[in-house]
């Protein structure tokens, strides 16, 4: 593994060394349940306590306001479930984007299957979400708006604190998916007008398998696992103690080392953008070229397919992820590039390459003159670029 | 992109070094199935002697890896058959040669089958001649009209 380049950290990340020393005697040493009353858990549960914290003012929030689940995927099926149970008195109408992570976007659809109705908001062409459409969409029966904080496919950063000031003027509660975000932008939930926000630990080094749910105090949802008296009796189940240490670890090196990291990898991340759109025919970046995480490279080139390249790439050490329908087991390429309105023969040639503050500058290098050696080739092998090549001579 | 994993050792060796890759000049037929939108496009280029034998049998693929290793699976099992013997290369051949697909790709063998006989009709239109059993291809790659429109 370590001869790979991985640009895929958008997929995941590795766990930093310290996040694993720091869970570490949790497994083996202290393995006791935090919900248990003798002494051998005390300092377990001080841990989780202190993590909880940890967490909490990262964001701005409160102890309280913390509710760790399995991950992004649970703590957004939670949000969105769970106030439209709590709220299905008061009305029935979602407000989201196309672009959402499926989590979202299945859940929306599963409520569909339900009685709720959902507005599906597009967006433009580099993504970005017009927090006008959002008011616009806004009705008396509207109980919820969920828009990602940051697209975890092409990297566009929403204005997510224009939408927070919105669903707060007209008394909705607000949901972002902060999968993509948390660790890597700053984010405080009261100067954005967040009630709820989800994460997930493996996004910043830290381990699978777990992440958290912020919920404003006040915000009527739903228990998610009923059960225990763990996380307030609303997510029932034994507190996954190492993962909360770990996670705890994972967030305090994020944010000590945040501004630098953005600087570092935005830098390596232009280079990368600049290289492949000048130096690679008929290719484009997806996105937003100014509100853009900073890890996030995301291409199409014209005339061959995601699969085949991710497949050469790997070949070569590369690894990368694809928005083309191959990837997905689908028939259809990714609903993020159909959304920003590529049309699928485009949308299939989709690469995404998401730096760290590990990869080098000759990674980016060496990733820029391999994909030139492998988008030649395909080419030459595609009847798409025999047909163009001959109508632009005769 | 758990079925890229499932790739046999064969069907990765047809698409690290696909076989017949390109054109033939003047081909005796040559036919173009798939579509863009879906993300699969072949072309196949025979070239079949007096005898109805095809010598020669070239590909071009716009597609995933199954794509371009049934491709050049389909023209490595064409080569040196008569005309008959090259109609009868199923999609089940063209799979079992490679050892196998998983599942989500079955769909590139059939098209590699849909690319032989598009050979075929196109040779049998210029020769004037009907070979028992083949049909008229499904054209279906209008939608690449769109994709010369937009710019890069």
């Amino acid at each position: 593994m370590s001869d790979e380049i991985y640009l895929d950290n958008a997929a995941t990340t590795r766990v930093a060394p310290e996040v694993f020393e720091a869970m570490k005697e949790y497994f083996s040493i202290e393995y006791g349940n935090p919900s248990s009353a003798y002494r051998f858990a005390g300092n377990i549960a001080k841990k989780v306590s202190e993590g909880r914290t940890i967490i909490a003012e990262s964001i701005g929030a409160k102890e309280n306001e913390i509710y760790f689940t399995g991950g992004g995927s649970e703590s957004d099926n939670w949000a969105i479930k769970g106030v439209a149970d709590a709220l299905k008195g008061k009305g029935n109408h979602i407000i989201t984007t196309k672009i959402e992570h499926h989590a979202v976007l299945h859940t929306c659809e599963f409520l569909e299957k339900h009685g709720f109705e959902v507005t599906y908001l597009d967006v433009d062409e580099f993504g970005r979400v017009n927090p006008e459409d959002v008011e616009k969409s806004i009705r008396p029966e509207t109980i919820l708006i969920s828009v990602m904080f940051a697209n975890n496919e092409i990297g566009t950063i929403e204005p997510v604190k224009k939408i927070g000031e919105i669903a707060k003027t007209h008394g909705v509660y607000f949901h972002t998916d902060a999968v993509q975000a948390f660790g890597h932008l700053p984010i405080n939930v009261d100067e954005m007008n967040i009630d709820m926000l989800s994460t997930s630990a493996h996004k910043i080094n830290g381990p699978k398998g777990i992440g958290f749910l912020y919920i404003r105090n006040g915000v009527k949802i739903s228990n998610l696992i009923h059960g225990g008296a763990q996380e307030r009796g609303r997510r029932a189940g034994t507190t996954n103690a190492a993962g909360i240490i770990g996670f705890a670890k994972a967030t305090e090196l994020a944010n000590a080392n945040m501004q630098e990291t953005i600087k570092y990898e935005s830098r390596l991340r232009d280079r990368l953008i600049k290289r492949v759109t000048e130096e690679i025919p008929y290719s484009r970046v997806n996105g937003d070229l100014e509100n853009r995480l900073s890890n996030n490279a995301n291409f199409c080139f014209r005339f061959i397919e995601g699969e085949s390249l991710l497949i050469m790439l790997d070949q070569k050490g590369i690894l990368a992820s694809s928005g083309s329908a191959c990837t997905s087991g689908s028939l259809d390429p990714s609903h993020v590039l159909l959304a920003i309105g590529l049309p699928h023969e485009i949308a299939h040639g989709s690469v995404r390459l998401t730096l760290s503050k590990e990869t080098t500058e000759e990674d980016i290098d060496y990733t820029v003159e391999t994909l030139k050696t492998i988008v030649e080739r395909l080419r030459s092998m595609s009847p798409l670029y025999e047909d163009f090549t001959k109508r632009n001579v005769g | 992109m758990s079925q890229v994993t499932e790739y046999s050792e064969k069907v990765m060796d047809h698409f690290s070094n696909p076989r017949n890759v390109g054109e033939i000049e003047n081909p005796s037929g040559v036919g173009t199935v798939g579509n863009a939108k879906c993300g699969d496009i072949m072309r196949m280029y025979l070239d079949i002697d007096e005898n109805q034998i095809v010598r020669e049998a070239k590909f071009k693929t716009f597609g995933c890896g199954a794509a371009v290793a049934t491709s050049s699976m389909a023209t490595e099992l064409v080569k040196g058959k008569t005309v008959e013997e090259a109609l009868k290369v199923t999609n089940k051949a063209v799979m079992e040669a490679l050892d196998g697909l998983p599942p989500v790709k079955v769909h590139c063998s059939l098209l590699a089958e849909e690319a032989i006989h598009a050979a075929l009709w196109d040779y049998a239109e210029k020769n004037n001649i009907t070979i028992e059993g083949l049909k008229p291809p499904v054209n279906d790659i209008d939608e690449t009209e769109k994709f010369y429109e937009m710019q890069g």
